[in-house]
């Protein structure tokens, strides 16, 4: 994991220092609610619909105990006692004071974090996959990647002023657990044919009202050249993204008004100019990020026994065989696994975390994961380095903590934004949905024989809860102040990204659990025996999904 | 008369800027003294104004610095215009103007930027702020141009990213 230097630490305590003076500045009526609005949310601060929200990054996801730790007492002496993981895997306080604020800000610093440009018009916190550095599908770690942009990104003086948010995503996998097709821009890690380390470079995806699937503008960029290129993007967009609509403001929009091609010129000819500048990357410059994020301490290990006595325990536990076959998966090392801890018990709104439950986790990392934890977009929590022979020990503590409900990638796993509990853009609410959906679904063995079904939902069409990339998406809509729901097909976030198709006139909330239900029944009434929900419906097509639906409901 | 923050200081400020024109651009009228023209002006009377060594060039927002080109090199002032604050093409436009054209007289940021914005506008290479709001308290913008002392990237301040930089 990235540890502070001196730099890193003075550059934050400046950075607090700053927003102290902001902050009562603000208070003292020196500076106007304009003025202060991207100053706050630069760094993090959010008023909401009860209370101002404050957003901390969790730099691609990783977390140590001390950091869980220092969350935890910040949920309870700043907050109600719980906080939220995001679905781009930071973390959120719904109840801070502002005037408290630049008191948690300074403690977070303490424990090397921020909310730095965690909103607001800017380069936001570069986010990953939950399991870089373990999958076994991986062809080149990406952290060391994300730490060189987190850096360079970090109080950039040219783009603290975009037209629009701007989003990064960095995958290094054959899967992409990133969502890099539906960000502003997605960089995949290569190795080109002799080897050598590059980017596939995709600009111009995300949800929102308008989503789309991004483009390449180039298909190997070698990595030494990562820093520079951004900043051409960057650059690009600064000087001709859309300033007069905030809607189309997004850099999708200006990609898809130039031509993915012609972006990618415009970008080729400002590269020409800053190519090869200080800022390209020497050896030297990567190695030492990559000191960073090494091998932990792993043990040589005899998989093949600890597989055995895990088989063993399998078949002796049914319970604890579902949570090994939903919430724990390969890795790369001999004899390890990597757990997710459900943040998904039917009832609680998923991503919310308690202060004790944080502290209950550090310990799980502390004993069974080299003291790391990592936040996933799912709004799940991952142990990436356990051994397969803690795995039982490791159940049992998460089943008395709460985190062992084993419903990894399946229809109870929902997404879900704060929604309109919570947040001031939401057009309805969005919590109670996800949990009326779990209600409908309790059977475990059911959900089990579904497999793989994403189910995202966002109270609003800022698309906070990914529903344009669910294979079930479920979108909060306003009509004449009545909360309605609309219900979309065939998204998927992985690398066959697609964007779901609306299935027709929205819901009330109640109908909401019968819609789903019906909507499984038609795959279940479909599906051939390989068939997940997502190939079903790529088979059959919306319409027998939509005569079920409505037919039923009218 | 007026006041600036120049190059971390307070001082008068002894330009005038001329409006952009509602008409046409050649006919404008440039009076004497030192005077910051529109880029339309600039670029509609340029062999006359040429001659002057009192002429600086404003650039709106929307205007980009390649317009404006390597005539900067031969200016005493270049002026990147903030319509609004949260506009923030001056920032790049600065850069391109410093980076790209050499330019090394007086870079000045005017319009509705804030105080909170000049050490990040200072970094791209303006070195002289002239805000619209004559009530701005220069001393304490002053003091905001060291916000930061240490910076991650590049800048017109800094050409070596802190990773080169690192013991």
């Amino acid at each position: 994991m990235y540890i502070y230097d001196q730099y890193d630490h003075e550059i934050l305590r400046q950075r607090v220092a700053q927003f102290r003076d902001q902050t009562e500045r603000y208070l003292k009526g020196e500076l106007s609610e304009a003025e202060f609005l991207p100053l706050r949310l630069q760094n993090g601060l959010y008023v909401q619909r009860l209370a101002p929200m404050l957003r901390i990054n969790v730099p691609y996801g990783m977390l140590n105990s001390t950091q869980l730790r220092r969350l935890a007492r910040i949920a309870r002496d700043y907050d109600k006692g719980y906080c939220h993981v995001s679905t781009r895997q930071n973390i959120q306080y719904n109840w801070p004071e502002l005037a408290q604020v630049p008191d948690i800000l300074a403690e977070l610093a303490e424990v090397e974090m921020h909310g730095t440009q965690s909103s607001g018009n800017c380069i936001r916190n570069v986010t990953s996959d939950q399991f870089a550095g373990v999958a076994p599908d991986e062809v080149v770690d990406p952290r060391p990647y994300c730490e060189i942009i987190r850096q360079w990104s970090s109080f950039h003086p040219e783009f603290a002023f975009l037209p629009r948010k701007f989003k990064i995503a960095v995958s290094g996998s054959e899967l992409d657990r990133a969502a890099i097709q539906v960000h502003d821009i997605g960089l995949q890690l290569i190795k080109s044919e002799n080897g050598e380390v590059g980017f596939k470079v995709l600009v111009g995806g995300g949800l929102g009202r308008t989503p789309v699937i991004g483009s390449v503008i180039r298909d190997y960029l070698p990595q030494e050249h990562i820093l520079t290129y951004l900043e051409a993007i960057l650059r690009v967009y600064n000087l001709h993204g859309r300033r007069d609509n905030k809607y189309k403001a997004r850099i999708k929009i200006l990609v898809r008004a130039m031509g993915p091609e012609n972006f990618a010129a415009a970008v080729e000819k400002e590269w020409e100019h800053l190519k090869d500048a200080p800022s390209t990357l020497r050896e030297e410059d990567i190695v030492r990020a990559k000191s960073y994020f090494t091998e932990p301490d792993y043990t040589t290990l005899d998989d093949a026994s600890a597989q055995a006595s895990l088989d063993q325990q399998a078949r002796d536990n049914v319970p604890f065989s579902k949570w090994l076959m939903r919430n724990v998966r390969q890795h790369r090392v001999a004899g390890y696994a990597s757990v997710t801890l459900s943040l998904k018990p039917t009832g609680i709104a998923p991503g919310d975390l308690t202060d004790t439950q944080l502290e209950r986790i550090a310990d799980l990392a502390e004993r069974f994961s080299f003291g790391e934890a990592r936040t996933t977009h799912e709004q799940n929590m991952v142990l990436a380095d356990v051994r397969k022979s803690d795995l039982m020990e490791l159940w049992l503590a998460a089943k008395e903590y709460g985190f062992a409900t084993p419903n990894i990638g399946t229809l109870t796993d929902i997404i879900c934004c704060p929604g309109g509990d919570f947040c001031s853009l939401a057009n309805a609410k969005s919590i109670p949905i996800a949990e009326a959906i779990q209600r409908q679904f309790t059977d475990l063995d059911y959900v089990y024989d579904l497999g793989d079904l994403d189910l995202n939902i966002s109270g609003c069409m800022n698309a906070c809860g990914h529903h344009h990339v669910g294979h079930i998406g479920v979108l909060g809509v306003d009509k004449k102040g009545q909360e309605f729901y609309q219900v979309m097909l065939g998204g998927n976030a992985g690398n066959q990204a697609s964007l779901a198709k609306v299935l027709g006139p929205a819901f009330e909330a109640e109908q909401m659990p019968e819609v789903v239900q019906n909507l499984v029944n038609v795959y279940l009434e479909n599906r051939t025996e390989e068939e997940l929900f997502i190939d079903t419906y790529n088979r059959i097509g919306i319409t027998p999904f939509k005569e079920r639906v409505y037919a039923k409901a009218s | 008369m007026p006041k600036l923050v120049k190059d971390g200081a307070i001082v008068d400020d002894t330009w005038v800027r001329l409006d952009k024109p509602e008409g046409d651009a050649t006919e404008a009228k440039v009076p004497a003294g030192q005077v910051i023209v529109p880029l339309s002006v600039w670029k509609a009377q340029r062999e006359q104004l040429k001659s002057r060594s009192d002429i600086g060039v404003w650039l709106d927002s929307d205007e980009s610095a390649l317009e404006l080109g390597d005539d900067a090199k031969a200016l005493p002032l270049v002026a990147v215009n903030f319509p609004g604050f949260m506009d923030g093409r001056a920032f790049s436009t600065a850069r391109l103007i410093r980076e790209r054209f050499g330019f090394t007289g007086e870079l000045r940021a005017v319009g509705a930027f804030i105080r909170d914005q000049l050490c990040y506008l200072s970094r791209c290479g303006v070195n002289s702020f002239r805000f619209d709001d004559e009530a701005a308290d220069l001393e304490a913008a002053k003091q905001s141009l060291k916000d930061f002392t240490e910076f991650y990237q590049t800048g017109v301040d800094q050409p070596q990213p802190l990773f080169r930089r690192r013991a």
